[in-house]
């Protein structure tokens, strides 16, 4: 672990060092650096805080409107189970109760305690046609029920 | 240079993909050259045809022939028999739902017979990976055409002329907007793409910016040119990877091309483009919010006046359009505003693609003249109800829209008209609901969306949508009271006044629609703690008729153990071990359990 | 490759209209027998002769179809050609050999190759 954090750490240093001045930057660089460490860890907030000089409260605030930004390790695959409209009257919440009972999560839970998977729900992935549709890190399924969503986890490495 | 005799089109948009439309490509590939017909047949990966629900679609020409659900297994019956030996697969043809003839021809399904395809005439026929192919296309000779012919007030002039109205929701003319951008001084000036498409249930803008990238990049081109600006973003949705992969290589084509960048076409305009990921807000389709985000602060909306117009990105006058919107422009140019105007009706010019999904035959995009009824959208072109079911009503415009009831089918589909019957055109997502689509878990669906996407800033928003969720999860489960929509009324109301922008303005009228046309469906939840159609779990009971032949199944599949009794006598269930998970009701074989 | 003109712009134009030609079909037809009979007469490479015809004369709004057996297996391979406007004729055993002949004397010139043909459909319109 130490290695690949070190690898990280040198990352990061590359990354700010192409987007110091650069205005706007705050959203691009966390979602980089977030892309280097998997999760937002506090030292690598303050970091890009003082590096980019932008106050951490504001970094903060930044970090915790997003829905995409994590203070927390995440597993090695994101399930991103769609609650959108279409996929609401065609049955999403059968195929995530599903998905929590394969995963064994409890309530509340979001990642499993191996760090293989994380289980997050969004509002719409733009795949209506396909209601209701599952992403597995960047890829879709479609047309899914509760008994297809075990057999396309067990295939997850 | 090669010729072709034949081209074999698969669709690689995100409903494709899903579908597996990359592994029937492949395989494609990989079975022309197997057949030794590569020098002769070309396959090419193009971008959404709107059609998702069959896909992935294979469109071969020159005949033309469309086949659907694709597999890569298929692939090599389609080489063999329709490439080498010209015989059509009819096994892989489109099957019309309601006659179930097999419909050999692209154009001849009705699915795309009544559509009228201006925005999205590219997707699905180019490869969006290729510049070459847009300019093949008429591409970018609008924007030449605009540098060369016209001053940007001229331009402006046409595009009043044309009568666009944004095609984001709000549908605010198109020219006026520039128009007052264009008038606002200073020497920096900026063009922003909304690409943050954010209503569940429409997807246009991501399948146009899949197949047909360089139309938006040229109607961003355009519009910078009209108001003097240099500089645009493009901020999109980071849920719509594919979108953000095919813009970053279309910009940097038009680039090399020197039809984006310094210098455009060899003119004094200049214009470079940048794509900003959105980073998972909702609000963020709202424009003074979308650029608070581009600033890299958090997304809140700020109130108005000043408008963008005047003090925008980084303070500077910027003009925001979304993506079906410039996906309008060039065609304007190409063809001149009277000709734009000859589509639609007085007040609303042009075509609207709209989103077809729920239970619906042909889910997918459907590009038609504005004042086509939404009868004709439903029925003709998306097929009518899965399974012959009963249609109950249509949510229109996302979480700020509303519901239209059957009476109000024949209403033409314009702006005004749907305001009228208290919907809104918003992004142009269609969600088609049946007889089990119960109208308060709708309403509390859409409620729970924009109260967790409430960015918390002005009151009447935060903590207004919050109490109407409440109410309405009580009336789901059992705990409605008396008085209780006449409190969602005043709340909505409320709401509605004095909220700071679009969100809050428009986060009750999917309650406030339900209510005005399934008020009995209310009444039930609350006076009956029943929910007619037996969606509301708290409110629903199983029980099992004298149909019970008992074999045990349902007692089987019971989860909680709540179903008990001999076997060859009729079951029982216990209500108070009962989960009412409904597994029972899909499983008994002689449908002796109902719902109630 | 900078784009400095209109003029420009309308050569890549037309280059790439004609790479994507075959997705129209404009109404001039080459059509192929390629039933098993066909095939096994030869129809392949009368198929590949017909491609390096046009792109050999740059014809690129010629629709090159196919079709299964007519029923004529004797005089396969089989060979149609569709003019609009004119009758469809049917030319065969046609072989490699004869392809630039029947391109260069009727789909260009409109002159009919007599001694190759097998039957004439009368034009409907």
């Amino acid at each position: 672990m130490v290695e690949k954090s070190e690898k990280a750490w040198e990352e990061l240093s590359q990354l700010l060092d192409k987007y110091r001045g650069t205005k706007g930057c705050v959203i691009p660089v966390l979602q980089q650096a977030q892309a280097i460490f998997g999760y937002l860890p506090k030292d690598v907030l303050l970091t890009i805080s003082k590096e980019i000089d932008v106050p951490i409260s504001q970094i903060y605030g930044v970090v915790t409107f997003y829905a995409q930004f994590h203070l927390n390790p995440r597993g090695k695959n994101i399930v991103r189970s769609c609650q959108g409209t279409a996929c609401h009257v065609r049955g999403a919440k059968l195929v995530l109760e599903a998905i929590k009972e394969k995963l064994g999560l409890a309530e509340g839970q979001v990642t499993t305690p191996d760090l293989k998977f994380t289980l997050e729900t969004v509002a719409c992935i733009g795949a209506c046609g396909l209601a209701p549709c599952v992403m597995i890190n960047d890829d879709t399924h479609g047309r899914l029920t509760p008994e297809k969503i075990g057999a396309i986890l067990d295939a997850v490495e | 240079m090669a010729l072709f005799r034949a081209h074999v089109l698969v669709c690689t948009g995100t409903g494709c993909t899903a579908s597996g439309g990359k592994e029937v490509l492949a395989k494609f590939e990989e079975e022309i050259k197997a057949k030794g017909l590569d020098k002769e047949v070309k396959a090419v990966e193009t971008g959404c045809h709107g059609f998702c629900e069959q896909g992935p679609v294979v469109t071969v020409y020159p005949e033309g022939t469309f086949y659907v659900r694709v597999k890569p297994e298929d692939v090599p019956a389609i080489v063999e028999e329709h490439l080498l030996k010209g015989r059509v697969v009819e096994r892989l043809l489109y099957k019309e739902p309601i006659t179930s003839a097999q419909v050999p021809d692209y154009e001849e399904i009705p699915f795309y017979k009544k559509q009228h395809r201006i925005v999205l005439k590219n997707c699905g026929t180019i490869n969006p990976d290729s510049l070459e192919e847009y300019i093949g296309a008429d591409g970018y000779e609008a924007l030449a055409h605009v540098l060369l012919d016209l001053t940007p007030e001229q331009v402006v002039e046409e595009m009043k002329k044309s009568g666009l109205r944004g095609r984001g929701g709000g549908g605010f003319p198109t020219g006026m907007k520039w128009g007052f951008c264009q008038k606002s001084p200073g020497p920096k000036k900026y063009i922003i793409c909304n690409a943050d498409e954010g209503d569940p249930g429409a997807f246009m803008d991501r399948s146009l910016l899949e197949g047909d990238p360089h139309a938006v990049l040229e109607g961003m081109a355009i519009g910078a040119y009209a108001i003097g600006a240099d500089e645009g973003y493009i901020y999109c949705r980071a849920e719509y990877p594919l979108a953000i992969k095919r813009l970053k290589q279309a910009i940097a084509q038009a680039e090399e091309a020197g039809l984006l960048g310094d210098n455009i076409l060899g003119t004094n305009f200049s214009c470079h483009l940048h794509i900003k990921e959105g980073a998972g807000a909702f609000v963020c389709g709202e424009e003074t919010a979308l650029m608070q985000s581009i600033e890299g602060n958090r997304g809140m909306p700020r109130p108005r006046p000043p408008f963008p117009a005047v003090k925008g990105l980084w303070g500077k006058p910027s003009n925001i359009n979304n993506v079906e919107t410039f996906g309008n422009v060039p065609y304007i140019f190409r063809v001149g505003a009277e000709e734009y105007a000859k589509f639609g009706t007085e007040k609303s010019k042009g075509t609207k693609v709209f989103a077809l999904t729920g239970k619906i035959n042909n889910t997918g995009l459907a590009e038609v003249p504005m004042g086509i009824t939404m009868r004709e959208i439903i029925f003709d072109i998306g097929g009518g109800i899965i399974g012959g079911k009963k249609f109950k009503a249509v949510q229109i415009g996302g979480p700020s829209g509303g519901c239209m009831p059957e009476p109000l089918l024949d209403t033409p589909v314009d702006y005004d008209s749907l305001i009228a019957a208290g919907a809104m055109m918003g992004s142009g997502g269609l969600v088609v609901m049946d007889e089990d689509t119960c109208m308060v878990d709708v309403a509390k669906f859409f409620l729970t969306f924009t109260q967790s996407e409430s960015c918390g800033k002005c009151t009447p928003c935060r903590e207004g949508t919050k109490r109407m969720l409440e109410i309405l999860i009580d009336i789901t489960e059992g705990r409605g009271k008396e008085g209780d929509i006449e409190k969602l009324e005043k709340l909505a109301k409320s709401i509605k006044a004095g909220a700071l922008c679009a969100l809050g303005q428009t986060a009750p009228n999917p309650v406030l629609s339900t209510l005005r046309y399934f008020r009995d469906e209310y009444e039930a939840h609350i006076k009956e703690k029943r929910c007619p159609a037996g969606v509301c779990k708290k409110l629903v009971g199983y029980t099992i008729t004298d149909a019970c032949k008992g074999c045990g199944l349902c007692a089987k599949t019971c989860p909680a153990g709540a179903i008990s009794g001999e076997l060859k006598s009729k079951h029982t269930i216990d209500a108070s071990k009962c989960i009412k998970c409904g597994a029972c009701m899909t499983k008994c074989p002689f449908k002796a359990i109902v719902r109630g | 490759m900078a784009i400095k003109s209109l003029d420009e712009l309308r050569k890549i134009k037309a280059q790439a209209q004609k790479d994507t030609e075959a997705r129209k079909n404009t109404g001039t037809q080459v059509i192929i027998g390629m039933g098993t009979c066909g095939i096994a007469a030869g129809a392949r490479e009368v198929m590949k002769a017909v491609l390096d015809e046009l792109a050999k004369r740059n014809l690129h709004d010629v629709a090159v179809l196919q079709t299964g057996c007519i029923g004529m297996c004797q005089k396969e391979p089989l060979l149609d050609i569709v003019r609009p406007g004119e009758d469809r004729v049917t030319y065969g055993p046609v072989s490699p050999k004869d392809v630039p002949r029947i391109i260069a004397d009727h789909l260009v010139n409109g002159n009919v190759v007599e001694d190759l043909v097998v039957a004439k459909i009368p034009n409907k319109a």
